[in-house]
């Protein structure tokens, strides 16, 4: 009896830890076997390269090349923000803050981090696009530029949570030794905490590139929605998660246009899985280091 | 002063107009949000449903779609992290099954929530035909949290100390009993405040149910499971993207979104200060 309830509840644990495998496979499957059917109306080349993205025409063009680059242009400008002040306040936060604001600080970037992305897209769409708007003299401050900023803010947190968490498990006996033999507070930041917390730091940003490449509200609501490729920053995209978002209403389930977007979804799961794959590998070296 | 003092204090200086910056960025977010959103809050506002093509009334309904959304897609995950976890941590064999498991759930919490999104569309709204439903967004939800609640459950599972176990199983007692009479109670106060910090994350998330389960309105409240509903976030950029009369819509998304801001934070703050207690108070 003693044993067979052992065994059960052994085996119960056991079916339950298969499940994350099964939901994987099951995103993996699901948004595959939407997608692929469009590849055959559209060369894999041509909808990765074209850049004419006109899906509703009577002869529709399925070029996805303007919405990766409005992503990709987006997610850079994010991360020129959000790396430089995110990991910049880490480094304050970890190496020269009192304790006192260390530990006022620490939960309160971890609360920050669980803001929904709604809040920053009503905030960038109903306040920063008119003051850009205004300030830049542009015909609309729906663009490119003030995602950038929005999602810029939106990823500080988790950029410099995680670069945080890097900098203080460097032991400090190696900042005591820096210190011992007469650098300064500086030089031992920039030559022996920062090189020692490299691999988490870097971890941190790609964390912040998934994110930024795969947020989809902030982009939905502030980035201005024109499938073009654009001529400057200040000029309204459509990233590819605001293109699934945006024009899933506007399908039917099968048609090409349905399955051009999960083709979309199936670019966008690679590239986050590609970045998840380097962040664990950088990770690895970072643990074993 | 030499060159080396001088650089030192410009890139310390650097480094706090750094964090002086992310502080004004995050306090004028915050403060635009409350300073425009408190005014609208009321008690009708929480407790009416929206009145004059989403113009007027309050947002009653999206508060209980998100609760149900929310407390069903925990409600699923819960018990499915909770036992992966122990799984995890107490049994783990054969090892290349634990690093596949290891896998999955990282490439899980890296998934964009948009692709959970297209996930429950295809599987539950058109395959198991739930349509666009509580069911249906609250399923596609529960996977969204689960790799959180395994990732909170066995931080807190590690943490108890291997000697409590190996004293439970010197003293004759069983796996099954060690992990059920000694490890999760030892466990449990941490694995719910990483499944409540798990629950603000869910309560917040917008494109996982914008094809799944979210309308922008309905005239009556939900009463079963495969009735479409609002949801705060939802409703925040519905009314940001849809309807006409900007001026009294935007005020109203404002609200809305300091309600939805306060539920996620409030949670998350007490969960947060729980955690530390826990900690302080812990001898182990």
């Amino acid at each position: 009896m003693n044993t067979f309830k052992e065994k059960l509840f052994k085996a119960l644990t056991y079916t339950a830890s298969l499940f994350v495998i099964i939901f994987l496979f099951g995103i993996i499957f699901s948004i595959f076997r939407e997608g692929i059917p469009i590849f055959r109306h559209v060369s894999p080349g041509k909808f990765l390269l074209g850049t004419a993205w006109y899906p509703t025409m009577a002869e529709p063009e399925f070029g996805t090349g303007a919405l990766i680059i409005a992503s990709l242009a987006v997610t850079a400008g994010a991360l020129l923000i959000g790396v430089p002040l995110g990991v910049g306040s880490a480094i304050y936060i970890a190496e020269v803050a009192s304790p006192r604001l260390r530990e006022l600080a620490k939960p309160v970037i971890e609360l920050l981090a669980g803001i929904p992305s709604v809040i920053y897209g009503l905030f960038g769409m109903a306040f920063l696009a008119p003051a850009v708007r205004q300030w830049l003299g542009l015909q609309t401050g729906l663009n490119a530029f003030t995602s950038s900023i929005i999602l810029g803010i939106m990823v500080i947190p988790i950029i410099a949570s995680m670069s945080e968490d890097a900098l203080s498990s460097v032991p400090k006996s190696l900042r005591e030794s820096s210190l011992a033999l007469g650098a300064t507070r500086w030089e031992t930041i920039t030559k022996v905490a920062l090189p020692a917390a490299r691999r988490g730091i870097i971890g941190s940003i790609l964390l912040g590139f998934g994110r930024a490449v795969g947020e989809t509200m902030v982009v939905l609501m502030v980035a201005g929605g024109a499938a073009r490729i654009p001529h400057s920053l200040f000029e309204p995209v459509r990233p590819m998660t605001s293109a699934i978002a945006a024009e899933m209403g506007e399908t039917v389930v099968g048609d090409m246009h349905y399955s051009a977007l999960f083709a979309i979804g199936i670019v966008l799961f690679l590239v986050t899985f590609v970045t998840n794959i380097v962040t664990e590998a950088v990770f690895l070296k970072w643990r074993s280091a | 002063m030499n060159r080396r003092k001088i650089r030192q204090l410009l890139g310390i200086n650097l480094l706090r107009v750094c964090l002086a910056i992310t502080t004004l960025f995050l306090i004028l977010f915050i403060y635009r949000i409350l300073s425009r959103g408190l005014g609208v809050l009321s008690w009708s506002f929480l407790t009416q449903a929206p009145r004059s093509g989403m113009t007027a009334g309050g947002i009653f309904p999206a508060i209980l779609g998100t609760f149900w959304l929310t407390l069903i897609s925990i409600a699923v995950a819960f018990p499915l992290g909770g036992m992966t976890a122990i799984w995890l941590n107490n049994y783990g064999k054969p090892h290349w099954l634990v690093r596949i498991i290891r896998v999955a759930i990282n490439t899980l919490a890296g998934v964009p929530s948009i692709i959970y999104g297209l996930f429950g569309m295809a599987l539950f709204v058109n395959l198991l035909q739930f349509d666009v439903s509580i069911l249906s967004g609250a399923l596609t939800l529960a996977v969204l949290a689960l790799p959180m609640i395994i990732n909170a459950a066995e931080e807190a599972l590690r943490s108890v100390p291997a000697d409590f176990r190996d004293a439970s199983l010197a003293l004759g007692a069983t796996t099954r009993q060690t992990i059920m009479k000694i490890q999760i109670p030892a466990a449990l106060p941490n694995v719910l405040t990483g499944t409540i910090i798990s629950i603000g994350r869910v309560a917040g998330e917008t494109a996982p149910i914008m094809f799944t389960a979210a309308t922008f309105y309905t005239r009556r409240l939900p009463n079963s499971l495969m009735d479409e509903v609002m949801a705060l976030p939802y409703h925040i950029y519905a009314l940001m993207t849809e309807g006409t009369k900007a001026e009294q819509q935007v005020p109203i998304a404002y609200g809305t979104a300091v309600v939805l801001l306060v539920l996620v934070l409030g949670i998350s703050a007490g969960a947060i200060h729980f955690r530390y207690k826990i900690r302080k108070k812990r001898k182990w």
